[in-house]
């Protein structure tokens, strides 16, 4: 059976389609998935995203072990900042793509994806060494996010005016609706401004139904995955995944290989670079009719065999056009190299476009 | 909400058919609309084109979900709905009215027999879930 996060009573009551996701029984859609995708563009929705992991690396020697385990450096994330990172296998395969929070040099606190809560609590444990204690903590926490343009207004309703002083990847300790001992994040997985709050489980009911009182629609799963598919955010499993890098990924920006120690992966990461690419993740715009969806194969224009796959695809709310991402040979992922998606047999017109795409102005919170 | 006109006929898959002399309107039902989603892309045949009853002749997707059309009957397609194509969100404002998708010019009216008629649907919609 599938789990269940402390929030899934909520959900019915608020007329969920509830769908399994990563073993865990999640809300697909409330009123419509282009409603909830409007929301967060225009004004503010919630998300339970308690399925996701944690853990924690503490001791003397807490970011040292994380260094070695990380693609991004630490050394450059201060106290109180997160950092989106990514861990690697020997061959420079993404196991996750995970967030740290950095407490101090001695505690942080590591947000993992669903899929990761067993094996990236193992992979990091194993290989921490002394001086770091890896401590699962994945059912310590409930997880919301409160994302769009009204979010942050919204959340300093609940936790103070200080949560709009918390910039864009920090985070403090607070309370958030009455419920003590949260981890309020300046995060987010939509291109929108918003938090992403960790909070006791037993406290979680509490906080979607304030945050739900102070006017945000609940948003499930489908616009989460539209509404991160048009800022081009990749998806674990989808997009990234233990066969390819994160350089073909698009996530070089993440990718420190010059950090002192180096980490596990950075070999095969520096053979590849120095090799050149042979593949990159590409965004791209479908100019034919039909929706390019995942496991779609992916062929030069005209051409007949497939060089590549479509990871994602899906009608873009705010565009209305279909938009994907998809890995091709290097010299396909060019802006405006004309591609033929094979959906159900039939080639259909793509090309490749910039990411993101949909382009998110920077907002400042209004006090 | 649902409600499943007495004057069409049902297909288990979740197609219904208005029969009017020796052909058919074809579309989906309010179930089938529900189960979706917000609807974003239709593809239908053109005109002319030939079903078989049972196999597929086009496809509705939502932001989320690929679902396959399946022919009610066989026959030929003699009229297309380019309105439901232009506009697919209509397929979860009005799956019984105007999202209408293909006429079709019944090959054999028996095939007819097997559909369901309204009240059988409701009760085959008991088994499907929620």
């Amino acid at each position: 059976m599938a789990l269940r996060t402390p929030l899934y009573q909520a959900h019915l009551d608020a007329g969920a389609r509830m769908v399994e996701f990563a073993g865990w029984d999640m809300p697909v859609q409330y009123k419509g998935v282009l409603e909830e995708h409007a929301t967060v563009r225009e004004r503010a929705g919630i998300f339970d995203v308690s399925h996701m992991g944690e853990l924690t690396i503490e001791g003397p020697r807490a970011l040292e072990a994380a260094q070695r385990l990380v693609t991004n450096d630490l050394s450059k994330c201060a106290d109180g900042q997160a950092q989106y990172n990514a861990l690697l296998n020997e061959r420079g395969g993404v196991i996750d793509d995970i967030i740290v929070y950095r407490f101090s040099p001695e505690r942080l606190f590591v947000c993992v994806n669903a899929s990761g809560r067993e094996k990236d609590f193992d992979w990091v444990k194993q290989r921490a060494g002394p001086g770091a204690t890896v401590s699962q903590r994945s059912d310590d926490w409930a997880q919301v996010a409160i994302q769009g343009p009204g979010a942050p207004a919204l959340v300093a309703r609940l936790a103070g005016s200080g949560a709009l002083d918390v910039p864009t990847y920090h985070f403090k300790e607070a309370t958030v609706a009455g419920a003590p001992g949260c981890i309020l994040a300046r995060t987010g997985y939509t291109g929108e401004d918003g938090f992403e709050v960790f909070c006791p489980p037993d406290q979680a009911r509490k906080l979607w139904d304030a945050v739900l009182a102070e006017g945000a629609a609940p948003c499930g799963l489908g616009a989460r995955d539209s509404l991160r598919l048009e800022v081009a955010f990749r998806l674990y499993g989808n997009d990234m995944d233990e066969e390819h890098t994160p350089l073909e990924a698009g996530l070089g920006w993440i990718v420190k290989l010059d950090k002192p120690g180096g980490f596990i992966g950075a070999e095969a990461l520096k053979r590849q670079k120095a090799e050149g690419l042979s593949r990159k993740l590409a965004g791209f715009k479908v100019t034919g009719k039909g929706i390019a969806r995942h496991g779609h194969p992916v062929r030069a224009r005209g051409a007949t065999g497939s060089v590549g796959v479509v990871t994602s695809g899906t009608m873009s709310p705010v565009l209305k056009e279909p938009i994907g991402l998809a890995y091709v040979p290097t010299p396909l992922a060019k802006e405006g190299s004309e591609l033929d998606i094979d959906v159900r047999g039939k080639p259909i017109a793509a090309v490749v476009v910039k990411t993101p795409f949909v382009i998110k102005e920077a907002k400042k919170s209004a006090p | 909400m649902a409600d499943y006109p007495d004057d069409l006929h049902y297909s288990k898959d979740h197609e219904w058919t208005r029969v009017q002399g020796g052909s058919a309107v074809v579309g989906i039902t309010w179930f089938a609309q529900d189960q979706l989603g917000d609807v974003v892309f239709v593809e239908l045949p053109e005109p002319g084109a030939k079903l078989e009853k049972g196999k597929p002749f086009g496809v509705v997707e939502s932001t989320k979900a690929v679902s396959e059309l399946f022919a009610p009957m066989s026959g030929t397609v003699v009229k297309v709905n380019k309105a439901v194509v232009d506009a697919p969100e209509s397929i979860n404002q009005d799956p019984h009215g105007k999202a209408w998708m293909i006429e079709v010019q019944i090959a054999d009216a028996r095939e007819l027999e097997g559909l369901l008629t309204a009240a059988q649907y409701r009760e085959h919609l008991k088994s499907q879930g929620p």
